[in-house]
C-alpha cells in the first residue's frame, strides 16, 4: 500500500506531530510526505531525512501558506490518484483538513487512531474515551487522522527521501488567512512534554493560577495546562485545556492540582505514564486515576512542593 | 439570510457512558439524551446572528430516530424559526449525513451553515469539513468568533497554538467551539410556543442520498482501566515518591 502524509510544519521547521503519523503510516507501506505552503524547501529536506520515507512531494505556492482547507485538500485528492491512504496528524490542522479529503474522494474518514490492527482495521476513541471502537473500512481508500500520543515518533533522521516537486491546484479563492493571536510559549508545548503541571477550578482567578502553578511547573521543567473549569472561569486561554474538547496529552509525568478529575478532563490526560493528584477533597474522582495522590490545601502543598524540589 | 443548523441527539453530556458487555456497542437503553453540546452553540450563535438582523430565519435540521424531535423542539424553542427531521433508524455515519445536509442546503440555500465542531458520541469532528467540501464551500472549523460583514464572514479559530482568524466568502460552513458563546435556556412560553412551530418529516430516500454504513464496528471495550496508587501523607513523602520513580532529582 502506498501512503500519504500530510506534513505540518510551522516557522520553517517540521512539527512532531507529523512523526507519529508517519510511524502509522509505516505500519500500512510505502510512507510518502506531502509538504505544501511558501518557501518550503527548508521543510522538504528536513522531511526526505524522517527514517522510512519514499517520497516527498512539494508543492510551493503561497495558496497553501496557512494550510486553508480550501486550497489543500484538491492538491491532495489529485495526488490520491496514485496512494492508497491519506494520513494527517490529528492537530487542528490535520483535522480541517483531512475530513475535506474524504468527502471529495466519497470515502469515509476514521479519526483519531489507536492503533492499525490491519490494512482495513484500526481502533479509536469514541465517547470522550470511554469506549474503544475497532472500525473496519469497506471503502477502496483509507483517510486517517493519527493521535499522536498512540504512536512512537519516527526518527527525524537515517532517511532518504527523493524531494519532488509537485504543480499548485491554485488560489481557490474562497478564504484569506487575516491573522493569528500564537500564545508565546516560555515552557514546553503541551502536547509534545514531558512533564505537565495542570490547574483547575479550585485556583481561584488568574493571578493565582499564575503564582501557584507556573513556578512549580518550572522548577519540573513542565508544560502549563488546566482544566476546562478553568479555562471557563477565565484564569487562562483556551490553549491551555486538557480534556475531550481540549488537548490529550500523555506526558511522563502529569501534576492534576485542585483538579476534582470530571470525565471530560480525564480523557485528555488518562493515558499519562504517572499521574499525581494534589486536591483538598479526598473523595475526588482524580484520585481513582492517580499513581500518587496528595489531599491537602494546594495553597499550602504547592508552594512548599516547588520549594522542596 | 436563512441560517441552517445541524443538530444531533446524542448522550447527554453529565452521563458516564458504559460499555455493553457483549461489546457491541454502548449501552444507551434508559439513558437521558440531550443536544449535542456543541449544537447548541450552534443554534444560539444562529439566534444572535438574527437578533443582530444578519439573518431572517433559522432551520434546524437533524438525522436520526423519531426521538430527534424532541431535539428539534429545543432547538425551536431556544428560538429557531422551523425544523426538518430526516428520520433513519440506521447508525448514519458523517459523510452520509454531509450528503444529505448538502441536499439541503441545495433546497434551502442558507447563507451560513452553523454546526458542532464534533458530536459527543462518536467524536468524529467531520460533518462541517464533509459538508463543506461537497458544497464547494469555505469553512471556518473550531470558531470562537464569528462577524458577518457584507458578503464575507470572519471567523475566529481555536488552533493548537492559540487563535487565528480566516476571512470566508459566503455562503460558508461554520463549526462551533466551546467558548464561542454560552446557550440559553428555552423559556417556558418558548418550550409551549415551540409545540406549533413547522416541523417537516422526510426521509433519506426522498433526497436520493444512500446511507449505508461504511464502517463495520467490530467491537467496543472499555479502555485499559487505571487502578488508584497511593496516598501520601505530606510534601516529604511525595518527593520521595517521586524521587523513587526517578521523576525529580
Amino acid at each position: 500500500m502506498k501512503t500519504l502524509v500530510w506534513v505540518e510544519h510551522e516557522g520553517g521547521a517540521l512539527k512532531d506531530a507529523t512523526l507519529s503519523a508517519v510511524t502509522a503510516a509505516a505500519k500500512l507501506g510505502e510512507v510518502h510526505l506531502l509538504v505544501a505552503g511558501a518557501n518550503i524547501s527548508g521543510v522538504a529536506a528536513e522531511a526526505a531525512q524522517v527514517a522510512g520515507v519514499g517520497k516527498v512531494h512539494v508543492a510551493d505556492d503561497a495558496a497553501y501558506e496557512h494550510a486553508l482547507p480550501e486550497n489543500i485538500a484538491p492538491l491532495i485528492v489529485g495526488l490520491m490518484g496514485h496512494h492508497d491512504a491519506f494520513l494527517a496528524p490529528a492537530t487542528s490542522n490535520g483535522k480541517n483538513i483531512a475530513p475535506r479529503v474524504a468527502a471529495l474522494l466519497d470515502v469515509v474518514q476514521i479519526s483519531d487512531i489507536l492503533s492499525v490492527e490491519s490494512a482495513d482495521t484500526f481502533t479509536r476513541p469514541t465517547y470522550a474515551g470511554n469506549a474503544i471502537a475497532t472500525v473496519k473500512t469497506s471503502d477502496p481508500k483509507l483517510v486517517i487522522t493519527v493521535r499522536g500520543t498512540a504512536f512512537e515518533k519516527a526518527a527525524k533522521e537515517g532517511g532518504a527521501g527523493t524531494v519532488e516537486a509537485v504543480s499548485s491546484t491554485g488560489d481557490k479563492a474562497l478564504s484569506s488567512f487575516i491573522g493569528a493571536e500564537i500564545a508565546k510559549l516560555e515552557r514546553p508545548e503541551l502536547t509534545s512534554a514531558k512533564v505537565i503541571v495542570s490547574g483547575g477550578r479550585a485556583l481561584k482567578d488568574g493571578p493565582t493560577f499564575e503564582s501557584t502553578i507556573f513556578p512549580l511547573a518550572d522548577k519540573l521543567g513542565a508544560a502549563v495546562g488546566a482544566s476546562r473549569a478553568a479555562v471557563d472561569a477565565g484564569y487562562v486561554p483556551n490553549d491551555y485545556q486538557v480534556g475531550q474538547t481540549g488537548k490529550i496529552v500523555a506526558p511522563e509525568v502529569y501534576v492534576a492540582v485542585g483538579i476534582s478529575g470530571a470525565i471530560q478532563h480525564l480523557a485528555g490526560m488518562k493515558d499519562s505514564k504517572t499521574i499525581i493528584a494534589i486536591n483538598k477533597d479526598e473523595d475526588a474522582p482524580i484520585f481513582q486515576v492517580a499513581d500518587i495522590g496528595l489531599v491537602g490545601d494546594l495553597f499550602k502543598v504547592v508552594p512548599e512542593f516547588t520549594e522542596k524540589l | 439570510m436563512k441560517l441552517l443548523v445541524p443538530v444531533k441527539r446524542v448522550i447527554d453530556y453529565n452521563v458516564k457512558p458504559r460499555v455493553k458487555a457483549d461489546g457491541t456497542g454502548v449501552d444507551l437503553a434508559n439513558v437521558k439524551m440531550s443536544m449535542n453540546p456543541f449544537d447548541e452553540i450552534a443554534v444560539e450563535e444562529a439566534i444572535r446572528l438574527k437578533e443582530k438582523g444578519v439573518a431572517s430565519e433559522i432551520i434546524a435540521v437533524s438525522v436520526g430516530p423519531a426521538k430527534a424531535q424532541e431535539t428539534l423542539r429545543t432547538a425551536l424553542a431556544m428560538g429557531a424559526d422551523r425544523a426538518i427531521l430526516i428520520e433513519t433508524d440506521t447508525e448514519v455515519e458523517p459523510l452520509a449525513v454531509a450528503k444529505l445536509l448538502a441536499k439541503i442546503a441545495e433546497e434551502e440555500m442558507p447563507g451560513i451553515v452553523i454546526l458542532g465542531k464534533q458530536a459527543i458520541d462518536d467524536d468524529s469532528n467531520q460533518t462541517g469539513q464533509m459538508l463543506a467540501a461537497l458544497l464547494d464551500w469555505a469553512q471556518g472549523t473550531f470558531a470562537s468568533k464569528v462577524e458577518v460583514s457584507g458578503n464575507m464572514i470572519a471567523v475566529t479559530r481555536e488552533v493548537d497554538g492559540g487563535l487565528e482568524t480566516v476571512s470566508l466568502k459566503l455562503p460558508a460552513i461554520v463549526t462551533t467551539d466551546l467558548r464561542l458563546n454560552e446557550p440559553r435556556y428555552a423559556s417556558l412560553p418558548n418550550i409551549m410556543k415551540a409545540k406549533s412551530k413547522p416541523l417537516a418529516q422526510k426521509k433519506p430516500e426522498d433526497y436520493g442520498v444512500d446511507i449505508t454504513p461504511r464502517l463495520t464496528t467490530l467491537k467496543v471495550e472499555e479502555p485499559p482501566k487505571r487502578v488508584a496508587g497511593i496516598k501520601v501523607a505530606d510534601v516529604d513523602e511525595l518527593i520521595t515518591k517521586l524521587k523513587a520513580l526517578g521523576v525529580a532529582a
